[in-house]
């Protein structure tokens, strides 16, 4: 097993609706995708974004895209207009998650 | 086949794009997209100004710019800019037209706007619940500046049906406006569940303009090629619900299997569960293919019978916001930024100022991602050339506020050294108005749909 960085790995775009943060994770190469299945979970997301995501983390697999999309709840301090954040939108918190180390 | 373009993923996006969209190639149907959530409360305070205010001038504009274009090549549009006034919004094109001796037929799609019946609304029982929160809208009741309906693709479609050449709305989902020629060109159904998920589908990919055509994306990024000349999104539809996302040869940037994937995922989220009010689609069933050099094909989308709910977007006053900023110059900069926030919050403390939120954050250092693994390790922390102390209150007392922004400043010179960026002046006090999502069954309103020149 060796640590890797997953933005070697995968890609990700991430989105608001309202308070909620979505990010999705994409693998780069289809053979890696169960890596990401089995490392990137909801528990060790929110672990990863301790003090940022208030809430839960809740994760959806989509096998077809080869993608992980995540919800993290209470994460955009009230999100829109009422958060005082450079990233009200957590647009950046695509790369947030890609710089998770992870077995391979 | 039909050729369905995207020029605008939100106002404010390039003016230049749709000029494009009409000119570099051929297309059949031009949709923008002009409305934030946040937008609406905007147009319903410009129209209680100006009852002829209160939609999106930019289209207007833009309309002015191409007719000529559109006229020539039978190109009809589809646009969400009458915001809270499409009638004002389609007399503004039809003046436009008149002064170029043309004639377009217009329609306008209406009756999104709920503001006025709010009131009766709660008091048949009709909550509108805070989707997120669960609340009844009575909390705010008092603070509701705006109040729509999002509507979907079919009224759009039957404006299309009476020979609309320019179909402006109110609140259409954006999704809608390019499920809409759709409908209307194929004859699909409102029970139509796979097809509609397709071509809904197709809408969110584009919705966000070229956001799905090389923009923010991010493999390879350094590759993509010629950003300042991107083109915008294209989908080709076919009358079985596969369609190709594409964008005009010659233009730059990229449609590959990536930068589409990446569009699909943002906003998402139950991807089996995307509803809109024309579908509940099922992103777990698209299948996707790279089908030639800046084609992605799509096909095999799945949908559900649409639910008995419109979403509603409320918009209301939440008080104000502040947010001011100091510039700190290497050696120690994040120490120094730090050591400015404590002094800061003493002061506002001392000066019997509260808040409803206080938030910090030092841009240069990890205002950004803000988590752990993202902080400067303590062998770079003290080298960091800048940090921007960025400093923001919020609160019901717009004293309290106001307040707080003759409180930056003064640091400069009574803080820690050395410090910068007072050039913007001092913070300016905004207005907060806050989104309230809820639901409403279709039952409680109707889309309504009228054409001018009219047709009798």
């Amino acid at each position: 097993m060796a640590k890797r960085r997953l933005i070697e790995l995968a890609h990700a775009r991430s989105g608001d609706k309202g308070d909620t943060s979505n990010i999705g994770l994409i693998a780069r190469r289809p053979e890696d995708y169960p890596i990401l299945v089995r490392e990137v979970t909801a528990e060790r997301v929110k672990q990863h974004f301790a003090g940022v995501c208030l809430g839960e983390v809740v994760r959806y697999e989509v096998l077809n895209l080869c993608a992980l999309n995540f919800l993290l709840h209470q994460s955009l301090d009230g999100g829109g207009t009422l958060a005082l954040k450079v990233d009200p939108q957590g647009k950046t918190y695509s790369t947030a998650l890609l710089r998770m180390e992870i077995d391979v | 086949m039909i050729r369905i373009a995207n020029g605008q993923g939100f106002w404010g996006d390039s003016l230049e794009a749709p000029v494009e969209q009409v000119r570099r190639g051929p297309i059949d149907y031009l949709t923008l997209d002009y409305l934030a959530e946040i937008t609406m409360s905007i147009l319903q305070k410009q129209r209680s100004r100006d009852p002829r205010a209160g939609y999106a001038r930019d289209f207007v504009e833009m309309i002015a710019r191409v007719l000529p274009d559109l006229k020539e090549r039978g190109i009809r549009v589809i646009a969400n800019a009458g915001g809270v006034n499409p009638a004002a919004c389609r007399d503004a094109v039809l003046d436009a037209a008149r002064r170029q001796d043309l004639e377009v037929k217009v329609a306008t799609v209406s009756g999104d706007d709920i503001m006025g019946r709010l009131d009766d609304f709660l008091a048949r029982g009709v909550e509108l619940k805070n989707m997120e929160t669960g609340e009844p809208l009575s909390a705010v009741r008092s603070q509701v500046e705006s109040a729509n309906v999002y509507f979907g693709a079919f009224p759009v479609a039957q404006a299309l049906a009476r020979g609309a050449e320019i179909v402006i709305t109110g609140r259409v989902t954006d999704t809608g406006l390019a499920l809409a020629p759709m409908i209307h060109e194929f004859g699909w159904q409102a029970d139509d569940w796979d097809k509609l998920a397709a071509g809904t589908i197709a809408g969110h990919t584009v919705e966000c303009g070229a956001q799905c055509t090389g923009g923010n994306s991010q493999v390879d990024w350094e590759s993509i090629p010629d950003l300042a000349d991107v083109g915008y999104p294209i989908i080709e539809a076919e009358p079985d619900g596969t369609f190709t996302i594409t964008k005009h040869s010659g233009t730059g940037g990229r449609v590959d299997v990536a930068t589409v994937k990446e569009q699909l995922l943002y906003e998402m989220g139950d991807p089996r569960e995307y509803i809109t009010p024309d579908c509940v689609a099922d992103f777990t069933t698209i299948h996707m293919e790279q089908a030639g050099p800046d084609r992605v094909r799509f096909s095999k989308i799945r949908g559900r019978p649409a639910t008995e709910f419109y979403k509603v977007s409320i918009s209301y006053a939440a008080g104000f916001k502040a947010i001011g900023s100091l510039v700190y110059a290497w050696p120690d900069a994040y120490k120094k930024a730090r050591a400015a926030d404590r002094i800061l919050r003493q002061r506002l403390e001392r000066l019997g100022l509260y808040f409803d939120a206080i938030r910090t954050e030092f841009l240069g250092a990890n205002a950004c991602h803000g988590i752990a693994a993202a902080e400067p390790t303590p062998e770079i922390e003290p080298h960091l050339a800048e940090v921007v102390l960025r400093f923001g209150v919020r609160s019901e007392n717009q004293a309290a506020v106001e307040r707080f922004t003759r409180e930056i400043a003064p640091l400069a010179l009574n803080g820690p050294p050395v410090v910068s960026g007072l050039g913007l002046g001092r913070p300016r006090v905004e207005e907060i108005v806050a989104y309230w999502p809820a639901l409403i069954p279709k039952r409680e309103v109707n889309p309504e749909v009228s054409i001018w020149p009219s047709e009798d």
